[in-house]
């Protein structure tokens, strides 16, 4: 039923049980989905909010481009790498079978651990090449969102060990089915975060 | 995987049912439980926070008297004071207290959906008041920057606390929402998957519904106090100059350069403002039922009354620089969010005639609860309207800053959201604790309580007018405040005393009524809505004992005609509706029927 729909019904009007056992304008998905899905909604106010404060901070004078690192391009592919990983995972459990399963779901969890010491091996080459946070709002708008960004992927890999667990100890499938598509949404959408930020960051 | 109606599940669902006391009353995962906990650290820390209010009003009042407050204290007092009432108290109260104990009993639900998150948003919850409290024992003591904490002020050497305190302020303010998000997706899945069978959305209470748009707003607008909040530390800690800019402190020039000041400003009221209404809604909804009940007459307006709060509830995000206009905005800016701010006046107002017409011709028992429902109809028009001053640009320019700002935000989310807190929990008491309160001491509280935040806040409109500086720890000697000013002031620090005295009223109320109130009937209202008919009073875990319920009308079905009772409960059938044998039906001696 349409919001509006939902809104203009004169619930005065009508009596008895609406909707059978299913209460109406439940959303047809787990629980723990919607959370989810509202969790991402409100991450995704945050990024915004930084996004927002980073380019009205930009126009002030002592604003200095940092020119990003190539190796941004290769961390990039680290967590593509990961997302599809985590996709491969959620098709092998969609279609009931559990061949590469443990593989995949782990694999895509230790991809996102690589891009996380990538993106720290080019924090500590910036500071060695003097790019220090104090040192300009471009800089510390780095170091903030892209830190912001990891410490969003360590809270996934703390979900992810825990169903990686019950994997390696033999686990039913069915035990981890939702886990692991909760966690492929989740990466998917920190891909797409990082995108765009990897996309500002750079071109501006 | 699909999902799966609650009603077939009822019968899977783990109730963690607790073992052990500590399991019962401290770590326990249900919803009421927690309410209560929410609730008593909530008032606790409000009590800190009236207390404060208290001192730094004696040296308004009686600057004499009050030679132990030095301008740091004073400013920390009334900083940590706002801070404390508008987040730690209010916020966490409606939606942390109310929205969980009634949010699952309105729903027919047995819990929340994520019980163990619950939990845990509680004891978050708790660390960031541990923190915030810490900071009375740190060197400098707590901020003193006003609770906007502005930069660069609020970080200067000048302001007291401007090294751990200020810290300590927004790290609890960034675990606060740390936990207002954990019990905010509980709230906001709860209300839309855990609705039993055949409670629709337009069916359910308006507290729900109040409590559900308002978890909406707090899940959005907290973030933009969190990015305000981890910029500021880094600020403060790191060195950064997001909001910092270039200055010069005791003659030297600070590492600081080029940050926004207004960039925070807008960071802040980004949240500041939807906060407003992350109290008023569930106030708004609250009073609603209360009302509702006590004037035996279903709520005039259901639906608009929901238009309304969905209405002001997106509203709110598009008003926040109506606390910037003396910030140096373009004229046009400030036309546009004047603009807002007064249409946002019309749903608003919308909920104002609404309560007034549900009144109209009710069959009114005015118990305590009541009292401080029409209490509250008072000071909100009152807030308001003075509201409609601030909002336009030209009036608010004299005003800004002075105690008339004061006065108009302490009536309309100090005082009115406080009285709707007083009405619910008289209201909700006896289901609570299955006793009832002492209805006379309640009622003296209200008298009290309003009478005497009328004599704070009225006069404080005069001193605004007459351009009395908010903040000032003393007035001085200046040639536009005339001596009343002063008189005025101690007027009002006897009144603040008086009020702050007789909230022990409530607390004695409650506290002996725990043990010593008569035992409460499981519906002493008559009310119709769900939470008054759990099959034990007060609702054991579980809510519902075998099965759960089923809903079969709205909430409001009060004073129907041809109903043998003033209120038919939401899971009566229509089948078992009883009404009225008509041949033996006197409308002289049938009270209920004789509005019909």
């Amino acid at each position: 039923m349409s919001f509006f729909k939902t809104i203009t019904t004169k619930p005065w009007e009508k009596k008895g049980v609406i909707g059978g056992l299913d209460p109406e304008g439940a959303i047809d998905a787990p629980n723990e989905k919607v959370a989810l899905s509202v969790f991402l909604v409100v991450v995704s106010v945050v990024f915004s909010l930084f996004t927002v404060g980073y380019f009205l901070r930009m126009e002030l004078p002592d604003w200095q481009p940092l020119s990003e690192p190539g190796q941004l391009w290769f961390n990039t592919g680290l967590l593509v790498l990961s997302s599809v990983l985590f996709q491969w995972a959620r098709n092998i459990v969609n279609s009931e079978s559990s061949k590469h399963l443990t593989a995949a779901f782990i694999g895509g969890g230790l991809f996102a651990i690589f891009f996380i010491a990538g993106q720290l091996a080019i924090w500590g080459n910036l500071q060695d090449a003097g790019y220090y946070m104090t040192s300009n709002p471009a800089n510390a708008f780095y170091y903030l969102m892209t830190g912001l960004h990891a410490v969003h992927l360590l809270g996934g890999l703390w979900v992810w060990s825990k169903s990686s667990i019950k994997l390696l100890s033999g686990r039913e499938t069915s035990d981890v089915k939702l886990s692991i598509e909760l966690c492929t949404v989740y990466w998917h959408f920190l891909l797409i975060v990082w995108l765009v930020l990897f996309a500002i960051l750079s071109n501006t | 995987m699909a999902y799966v109606p609650l009603a077939d599940r009822d019968h899977e669902m783990e109730m963690h049912h607790p073992k052990t006391w500590i399991g019962k009353w401290v770590f326990c995962q249900d919803h009421k439980v927690i309410a209560i906990q929410y609730g008593s650290i909530a008032i606790f820390t409000g009590l800190v926070g009236l207390i404060l209010s208290l001192l730094f009003r004696m040296q308004l009042g009686f600057p004499e008297a009050a030679d132990f407050i030095d301008p740091s204290f004073y400013y920390q007092a009334v900083t940590m004071h706002g801070m404390i009432m508008v987040i730690y108290l209010l916020t966490a109260l409606f939606l942390g207290g109310f929205g969980n104990y009634l949010i699952p009993l309105m729903c027919g639900a047995r819990d929340m959906v994520f019980p163990f998150m619950n939990m845990l948003s509680v004891w978050v919850f708790l660390v960031s008041v541990i923190i915030l409290m810490a900071s009375f024992f740190v060197t400098g003591g707590p901020t003193g920057g006003g609770w906007t904490l502005y930069p660069p002020q609020t970080t200067l050497a000048g302001t007291p606390g401007h090294d751990m305190g200020i810290v300590l302020m927004l790290i609890s303010l960034a675990v606060f929402i740390v936990a207002t998000t954990m019990g905010g997706l509980n709230y906001v899945v709860t209300v839309l998957q855990y609705r039993c069978r055949g409670l629709t959305m337009m069916r359910l209470p308006l507290s729900v519904w109040g409590i559900f748009v308002a978890t909406i707003l707090a899940l959005f607008a907290f973030p933009a106090l969190l990015v305000a909040a981890i910029m500021m530390l880094f600020d403060i800690l790191l060195g950064t100059s997001f909001f910092m800019p270039a200055l010069i402190e005791s003659g030297a020039p600070l590492d600081h350069n080029g940050g926004s000041p207004i960039l925070f400003q807008h960071l802040f009221w980004f949240f500041g403002h939807p906060e407003v209404y992350i109290v008023a809604l569930p106030a708004f909804g609250l009073v609603s039922d209360v009302l509702s009940v006590h004037a035996r007459k279903n709520i005039f307006g259901y639906r608009m009354m929901v238009w309304a709060i969905i209405a002001i509830g997106g509203l709110s995000f598009i008003v926040w620089a109506h606390h910037m206009y003396v910030s140096g905005m373009h004229p046009y800016f400030g036309f546009f969010f004047a603009t807002t701010t007064l249409i946002i006046a019309v749903p608003t107002a919308l909920k104002v005639y609404n309560w007034v017409l549900t009144l109209w011709e009710g069959d009114i028992r005015l118990n305590a609860p009541m009292y401080f429902a029409i209490g509250f109809i008072f000071t909100f028009i009152h807030g308001g309207l003075t509201g409609l001053f601030l909002g336009n640009v030209v009036i608010d320019l004299p005003l800004s800053d002075t105690y008339f700002v004061v006065a108009h935000f302490h009536m309309v989310m100090g005082v009115s959201p406080v009285l709707v807190v007083f009405a619910a929990i008289y209201h909700w008491y006896p289901k609570m604790s299955g006793r009832m309160y002492h209805e006379g001491m309640a009622k003296l509280h209200f008298w009290c309580t309003f009478l005497g935040t009328y004599a704070i806040y009225l006069p404080m409109h005069y001193l605004g007018f007459v351009g009395v500086p908010r903040r000032y720890y003393a007035l001085g000697t200046t040639d536009f405040l005339p001596p009343s000013a002063q008189d005025l002031n101690t007027t009002i620090t006897i009144a603040a005393l008086f009020v702050g005295a007789s909230q022990l009223l409530f607390l004695i109320n409650i506290i002996w009524s725990l043990r010593n109130g008569p035992k409460a009937d499981p519906n002493p209202w008559g009310a119709a809505s769900l939470e008054w008919q759990t099959p034990d009073t007060p609702p054991v875990h579980g809510n519902w004992g075998e099965s759960l319920p089923t809903v079969y009308r709205w909430a409001y079905d009060y004073s129907v005609p041809g109903a043998h009772e003033d209120f038919i409960p939401q899971n009566t059938p229509e089948s078992e509706e009883p009404t009225v044998d008509e041949q033996h039906f006197d409308p002289d001696t049938d009270e209920s029927m004789a509005d019909v």
